[in-house]
């Protein structure tokens, strides 16, 4: 009867570690958000949310790096959205398991270890000279899109993967192409999927600062860009100016909060909209990923 | 019974990779009349009916040798598509695998991906359909229902109504009955009964009674070779064959 109490503890044991490590995770998680909404709310109005900073930036609100991030995530979303599906369709559903595809898979693989700074190096090179986007919306959210691709691809084949092979050979044995077994059969249920994994590379994307940096991003403009052309305030990139390059940290440090907040706000509604996705299509029990 | 040959196998090989998986099968279908495959698991049977409608060129490195034809033509043919010879040799699989649709919908599948948009004709076939395979009076209240609310029987005669509805002239079965309680089994040999009066019908099975009931020919498959075939009651009264025997008398498989 020894052995079986031993045991016993052992498994106690083992169990409080786990929640020990969950715990701290947990922990870090709440820490962040009670020091961002202790330090940040405060500064959040009407006014903080829809007008220009001012004063050198030590008044005024944040408006200008909203925007623009909004729309550096929608260029962000156009470029990785339809090329990363379309990739993982032909990666999951025509791809032959021969040199060229493994190739492809290893490529996606390295991409997604490069580090975000490169990429707007890259950007740079690619988007800003290259293609004559010039330091703008569109060379900066290009430079994202490329970013959050492996992801994107990873993901939408997830997705697909968990669409039953009976309803492609179903389809299929109806007298329908292969083209059309996607489209119609296989598509449909794993479009959702795809854009859980989609949302959740966006929210990443409007988070990062690195890529932006020499593609695009300004340090202040007074007024909202008119073009996707133009420079853009960004909210990552406001909050590193103002909480690094300002000529007095002291004073605007509310406002890096304040911005902190919103960046944080608009990152976890968009990872909420992903899991709520999720949750309706495990509802209909379609998704399983 | 002077049936016509509808479809024939000749001298047929099939490899997955490098493991040949059908060895030198010569087989001939015959023209409305129920074709039954039987042998134990894992002999090749899904395999070879798998090859009629041209199912498995879908799977990598998979290769074919011989010839497979339809009314005297082989179904590789150059201008043979195999989109036409699908919709030409319909094919009911193992376990019923509806699609997440209504009832309606599943069944004007096919039509639609056909082509056919005239929704008159679709609502039309639809109906025909399921009155065909025996579930008209189970379902016609709730069409538009999803099908996979259906029961396990109920859901593979609808997979049958959707076959029924593009007008195959052949119809491979896979083991339509394996999932299936004896009720909806019986429901379902019932309806392949009744369907070979129209169509031309091969059915794998794992259940001799089955193919002694439903089958006018059987052919016996072992160890992916064609051990024998012949009319059904040949196979199961006087087989040639010492592994028929065993098989059909239960001494292995
Ligand atoms: N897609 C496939 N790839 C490789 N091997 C396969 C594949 N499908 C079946 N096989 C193999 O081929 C043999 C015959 O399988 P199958 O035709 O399904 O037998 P049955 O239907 O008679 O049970 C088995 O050994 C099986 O493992
Ligand atoms: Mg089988």
């Amino acid at each position: 009867m020894k052995k079986p109490k031993r045991l016993k503890i052992t498994e106690t044991l083992g169990f409080l570690t786990l929640r020990l490590c969950m715990a701290c995770v947990a922990m870090i998680l709440i820490v962040i958000f009670y020091d961002i909404i202790t330090k940040g709310a405060g500064v959040i109005s009407w006014d903080f949310l829809t007008k220009p900073p001012v004063d050198g930036m030590t008044k005024g609100g944040i408006f200008p790096a909203i925007v623009g991030t909004f729309f550096t995530t929608i260029i962000t979303a156009l470029l990785s959205v339809p090329l990363g599906m379309g990739c993982a369709i032909y990666l999951n559903e025509y791809a032959k398991d021969d040199g060229l595809t493994r190739f492809i898979r290893m490529s996606i693989r390295n991409l997604s270890g490069v580090p975000s700074i490169v990429y707007g190096l890259f950007g740079v090179a690619l988007f800003v000279e290259a293609c004559h986007f010039g330091t703008s919306i569109l060379a900066a959210g290009s430079t994202l899109g490329l970013m959050t691709l492996p992801l994107t691809i990873t993901a939408s084949e997830e997705a697909l993967k968990t669409v039953p092979r009976a309803y492609r050979e179903g389809s299929l044995a109806l007298g329908a192409t292969k083209w059309q077994a996607i489209w119609t059969n296989v598509l449909p249920y794993a479009v959702p999927g795809m854009l859980t994994g989609t949302i959740l590379g966006l929210s990443r994307a409007a988070g990062e600062t690195a890529p932006i940096l020499f593609t695009g991003a300004a340090f202040f403009l007074p007024d909202i860009p008119n073009s996707i052309l133009s420079q853009f305030m960004a909210l990552p990139y406001h909050l590193y100016i103002m909480s690094t390059q300002h000529h007095n940290i002291e004073l605007v440090r509310p406002i890096a909060y304040g911005t902190a907040l919103v960046l944080i706000v608009l990152i976890f509604s968009m990872n909420l909209m992903a899991i709520i996705i999720r949750y309706h299509l495990r509802k209909k029990g379609i998704a399983h990923g | 019974m002077a049936n016509n040959i509808r479809m024939k196998a000749e001298h047929v090989d099939f490899y997955y990779g490098s493991n040949q998986t059908l060895k030198d099968i010569t087989l001939d279908i015959y023209d409305h009349a129920v074709t039954a495959i039987i042998g134990p698991s894992g002999c090749g049977k899904s395999t070879f009916i798998r090859l009629l409608n041209r199912m498995n060129e879908l799977v990598p490195n998979s290769k074919l040798e011989g010839v497979i034809s339809i009314d005297g033509e082989s179904i590789v043919a150059e201008h043979m598509d195999p989109v036409d010879l699908r919709r030409k040799v319909g094919m009911v699989f193992q376990k019923p695998n509806p699609f997440p649709k209504s009832i309606f919908e599943n069944i004007a599948y096919g039509l639609k991906v056909n082509g056919q948009k005239d929704k008159g004709l679709i609502e039309q076939r639809v109906i025909l359909s399921l009155k065909k395979a025996a579930l008209w009076d189970e379902v016609k209240d709730r069409l538009h229902d999803s099908a996979l609310r259906l029961s396990g029987g109920q859901q593979q005669r609808l997979c049958i109504a959707r076959c029924l509805a593009i007008e195959p002239e052949v119809i491979l079965f896979d083991e339509p009955c394996a999932s299936l309680d004896p009720i909806s089994t019986s429901k379902v040999e019932a309806l392949i009964l009744e369907l070979k009066k129209d169509y031309t019908i091969v059915i794998v099975t794992h259940n001799m009674q089955q193919a002694a009931r439903v089958s006018d020919f059987t052919g016996f498959f072992y160890m992916g070779e064609l051990i024998e075939f012949d009319k059904t009651e040949v196979i199961f009264t006087r087989p040639k064959d010492k592994r028929t025997e065993d098989y059909i008398t239960g001494r292995f498989g």
